[in-house]
């Protein structure tokens, strides 16, 4: 059975076809690449499997559950969690209280939230910003806090939108470095990316999404040969130069 | 840490031996401190901490103050006892407002106007309903004693609401050290990233307007018996909510002394400024100067007082964090 099923899944703006039919699964242990040009529908698609928009039609089933109807809280308490493609950090909070907070999503002790959450800081590499006010913390700085407070909500998928927009290329390797330790963990891993190098570093397998539409599906190798995904993102002439 | 709870013990001190060495005036002046540093707490509570903003606090300070009133004056119900129901009263219409405003996604200036509207129904439900006094108002028997929560003088009155303070400041501390107070903040500062790690919007905010109202309500008992007269217009006006929030806003909001420090400042100066300008044949212009002390308090202390008076005192109190 897959971690993750989406079976038809459809997500009107208005006229306009944000995901239309979108069906894929995942498998436990799976980091999954979602790749598409800007407004192929990927963050939308992020939306509707966590809960913040509903489907108009379709299918998210997570770990066997239909969970269309459930609210975003919900479904991070059943184990799938997601960040935000603008970090939303609580700035008036320090490092260590953001992620106590997700912390508290699994115990109701204080003191476990604290350790835990000290773990998990201690894994992203934000120790010494422990007690720093987030909105003191670098965009880079941020986006580990990010991805501290969903691990720290112990979750068995995580997804990721676009945590490596906006870093410099060291800052990439680390957080390449760090989700594939994350992966090791048994965290299955869904990841919208921008950032090739990191896509390709990280996934086994790549959606491709344009207007909505999934237009192809693969491993990376040969996903970038693919003559619609080179269409998506060139245009006609290119694709037929390379085909 | 401990240094902190020293600070305060002593200030604390301080406050209990003031009445020997001030006049019966000066203690009047700060009873309504009190008493506004405690609402203050109260609405602290839903906007400081959990984020949505109610102009209409004044409605649960009108029930509380009206239920416990009728209570005490057909029943004979001790106000020390009406004052819990006129509470759970309160919570009963704060949950209605917040259900409203919650479970339809109602945000920012929306569910300002909610609560505006709410506490505007509940005023011109006061000023029209005969058992409440009608345009009258209704003026309550004096009557001292303990039982009866009338007194004679400041004094009692001070001592009271110095514990109203107290309570509120134990109640909010309580909640900041809690999963309660960190949800709450979480939510304050960015609602879908609270929901997305897995916190219940919906039901945090239910609870913390709940806590709101029921709080509010026990300062509108006090007021009633403080007073000795109710009307519409001086328990649930809008003129109250700004009241209310007035004092955490220029104090700090979101922090547990920034009500208290707000009061401290400005209910002074407003009594002074009242007292003067009325003798001077000007009524109303120190609400004028409440709005340049508004304006200047968010242009100059931004985040509010209490968080510079943190840093002044920081190498006193070694790390501050706690506070």
């Amino acid at each position: 059975m897959p971690l993750l099923e989406l079976k038809g899944v459809n997500k009107s703006f208005g006229g306009l076809k944000a995901v239309s039919q979108v069906s894929m699964n995942l498998e436990e242990g799976e980091i999954l690449g979602i790749i598409g040009p800007n407004g192929a529908g990927k963050t939308t698609l992020f939306n509707t499997i966590t809960g913040f928009l509903k489907v108009d039609s379709g299918e998210v089933r997570f770990d066997g559950d239909n969970i269309v109807d459930l609210k975003p809280h919900q479904i991070c308490q059943r184990g799938m969690v997601r960040t935000f493609q603008l970090v939303k950090p609580f700035l008036q909070m320090t490092v260590l209280e953001n992620v106590v907070v997700a912390a508290l999503n699994r115990t109701k002790s204080i003191k476990e939230a604290r350790e835990k959450a000290l773990q998990t800081i201690e894994f992203v590499g934000l120790k010494e910003k422990k007690n720093t006010l987030a909105s003191g913390l670098t965009l880079g700085h941020r986006k580990r806090l990010e991805l501290a407070r969903t691990l720290a909500t112990e979750p068995k998928l995580l997804l990721l939108d676009e945590v490596m927009a906006g870093l410099n290329p060291t800052e990439v390797d680390e957080l390449i470095r760090l989700l594939r330790e994350v992966n090791q963990r048994r965290i299955t891993i869904l990841l919208i990316e921008h950032v090739m190098r990191g896509l390709m570093a990280l996934s086994k397998r790549v959606v491709v999404l344009n207007y909505g539409e999934k237009i192809a599906e693969g491993v990376p190798g040969e996903i970038v040969k693919d003559r619609q995904v080179i269409e998506a993102y060139l245009g006609e002439e290119f694709a037929g130069a390379q085909g | 840490m401990k240094r902190i709870y020293f600070l305060l013990g002593f200030l604390l001190l301080i406050l209990l031996l003031l009445p020997v060495f001030v006049s019966d005036y000066i203690l009047g002046v700060f009873v309504l401190i009190f008493f506004y540093a405690y609402l203050g707490q109260c609405w602290n509570v839903l906007t400081g901490y959990a984020g949505p903003i109610s102009l209409g606090h004044s409605l649960y300070v009108g029930i509380g103050a009206y239920i416990s009133t009728k209570l005490a004056m057909d029943f004979g119900l001790s106000p020390w006892i009406g004052m819990w129901i006129g509470a759970l009263g309160a919570t009963l219409i704060g949950l209605a407002v917040g259900f409203l405003g919650f479970r339809f996604g109602l945000k920012g200036i929306y569910f300002v106007l909610l609560t505006i509207a709410f506490a505007e129904i509940g005023r011109l439900i006061a000023l029209h309903l005969k058992p409440l006094g009608h345009m009258m108002g209704l003026f309550i028997d004096f009557k001292p004693g303990w039982v009866n929560f009338h007194f004679k003088g400041n004094l009692p009155y001070y001592y009271i609401g110095l514990g109203y303070v107290v309570f509120s400041l134990i109640v909010v501390r309580a909640i900041e050290a809690s999963k309660w107070g960190r949800y709450f903040v979480a939510l304050r500062e960015d609602e879908d990233a609270a929901e997305s790690i897995g916190i219940n919007a919906f039901k945090y905010k239910m609870i913390a307007i709940g806590i709101s109202s029921f709080l509010a309500a026990l300062g509108g008992t006090f007021y009633a018996n403080y007073i000795f007269y109710l009307h519409p217009t001086s328990v649930m006006s809008m003129w109250v909510s700004i009241e209310i929030i007035m004092r955490p806003i220029i104090g700090g909001l979101g922090t547990p002394f920034g009500p208290l420090i707000g009061s401290l400042l400005l209910t002074p100066l407003s009594e002074i400024a009242r007292s003067y300008f009325t003798k001077a044949g000007l009524e109303g212009i120190h609400v004028v100067i409440y709005g340049f002390l508004l304006v200047a308090a968010v242009l100059f202390f931004p985040g509010g007082i209490f968080s510079y008076i943190k840093k002044i005192l920081k190498p006193l109190l070694g790390s501050s964090k706690e506070i």
